[in-house]
């Protein structure tokens, strides 16, 4: 019963150095040109993405109501404790809303409001995240038909999450700045010094990345001090928020500083994210 | 005909499930590999010929979405269908020892090569933390999902099919 009819007869060790040597065909084509990504991208988004996005939200659904049943104690407990933060917190917001006012002035004052101009912004869903263990990047269920574009950059929260490396008619790939492979060029706000953020598997699960070649000369920067993106890099908007540092060390060559940090974002539970429409190559063309 | 049309409903079904489902099912951020699960199984039930289609398939599909070189993974999971599909002839439905070991050996080895081939060569040396905290738990946990598949087809094969076993032989 389990026999089947082969209709074409070709052996399987044939066929497999044949598709052997279509994928080392394919990995040299990707690797040099874009060619095939944007038709196969389109026709395979065009199958799997409903039901990713179906699957996704009723899975996301269910877990959400588990979660809930769980967490109702702990959240009652919480909610006292968030009414009190509100309290404090208004009080500093306050305080806060006068001295931006003043900020704004002295802003003005040195024409620097270009560079913190509002970026344009769209929320996009996730409905598919990493298949395996080995890399850290997902798929949101925007794409080019909403105006998403390669290398726009992606957040969630006030954090920087990551890049996106592909998209597809309605769906668009995000690596985020925890994966093995990537690397963001930061800053810190304290000295204004450049350093290299980049992601580490090993890291991963305690919920870190590591940052390296940081040039402290007068050893401003300390534990708990923030991490924003830098002017320089190509590809990263400056003055997005990547996270704090937890620790640092200086490298044996006694000129640069290494360290890790902790993500201003929760990656693990990461649902709706917000893609920044403004690319840096453009606006600075605009200027 | 019939044929293609389920295998590429499979794949494509356990394609979904995995980067779907599966990350709610995680157990200290370790996925277990359902779609090597298919593409083995594939591999062992039904021949080398269909281990190296599925396989391919399957792979093609995680590198359009996940991975910037194309053809990378399909060329993983491809290799690992065609081994598989080497002991078709030792196969029996209803033993769960071969399938257990078959299943657990291409997802160490899938592991191994992932790890040789995208994180040594560039100079990540510390292979024992890969190997401890990424490649065996997902090989275990793979593992129990196919055993959690094999038990729940024997109990679905007990209760309904009493009679008519021979058209339900389709389903692994």
């Amino acid at each position: 019963m389990n026999r089947r009819r082969n209709h074409f007869t070709i052996q399987s060790k044939y066929l497999l150095l044949i598709l052997t040597g279509l994928c080392v065909l394919l990995m040299t084509i990707t690797f040099t040109t874009d060619l095939f990504t944007g038709t196969l991208a389109d026709i395979s988004g065009y199958v799997t993405v409903p039901f990713q996005k179906g699957i996704s939200e009723a899975g996301s659904y269910l877990s959400n109501r588990s979660e809930e049943l769980v967490q109702i104690r702990d959240l009652l407990q919480k909610n006292k404790e968030l009414q009190e933060q509100i309290d404090k917190l208004t009080i500093e917001n306050n305080n806060l809303t006068q001295e931006k006012y003043e900020l704004n002035n002295l802003r003005s004052l040195y024409l620097l409001d270009q560079e913190y101009s509002e970026y344009q912004k769209v929320g996009a869903k996730v409905i598919g995240k990493n298949s395996g263990n080995w890399f850290h990047s997902f798929t949101v269920d925007k794409g080019k038909n909403d105006g998403i574009q390669v290398d726009m950059n992606v957040m969630s929260g006030s954090g920087l999450v990551g890049i996106v490396t592909e998209v597809g008619p309605n769906w668009a790939r995000v690596t985020s700045i925890i994966d093995d492979s990537s690397n963001v060029s930061g800053m810190t706000l304290a000295s204004g010094d450049n350093m290299i953020v980049s992601g580490n598997l090993e890291l991963m699960n305690q919920n870190k990345i590591s940052f390296s070649k940081l040039i402290d000369s007068e050893g401003k920067v300390k534990e708990g001090d923030k991490i924003v993106t830098s002017n320089i890099s190509d590809k990263y908007l400056p003055g997005l928020l990547i996270g704090y540092i937890t620790s640092i060390e200086s490298d044996s060559n006694n000129l640069t500083h290494s360290g890790t940090l902790t993500p201003a974002v929760d990656f693990e539970h990461m649902d709706e994210v917000l893609i920044i429409l403004d690319l840096k190559q453009k606006t600075e063309n605009k200027e | 005909m019939k044929n293609i049309i389920f295998s590429a409903i499979i794949v494509i079904a356990s394609f979904i499930l995995q980067n779907t489902i599966c990350r709610y099912i995680s157990f200290g951020n370790i996925v277990p590999n359902l779609l090597l699960i298919t593409v083995s199984s594939f591999g062992f039930i039904k021949g080398k010929k269909a281990g190296v289609l599925t396989g391919f398939f399957a792979g093609l599909l995680v590198d359009i979405f996940f991975s910037a070189i194309l053809g990378f993974h399909a060329l993983l999971y491809m290799y690992i269908g065609y081994f598989n599909g080497f002991f078709k002839r030792l196969f029996y439905k209803d033993e769960l020892k071969l399938q257990i070991l078959l299943v657990g050996c291409s997802d160490f080895v899938y592991g191994f090569v992932y790890y040789l081939l995208t994180f040594l060569l560039r100079g990540r040396f510390h292979f024992t933390y890969y190997l401890l905290n990424i490649i065996i738990p997902e090989t275990v946990y793979t593992i129990l999902l196919t055993i959690v598949f094999f038990l729940t087809r024997t109990l679905f094969v007990k209760l309904f099919v009493s009679n008519e076993r021979k058209s339900r032989s389709e389903i692994v």
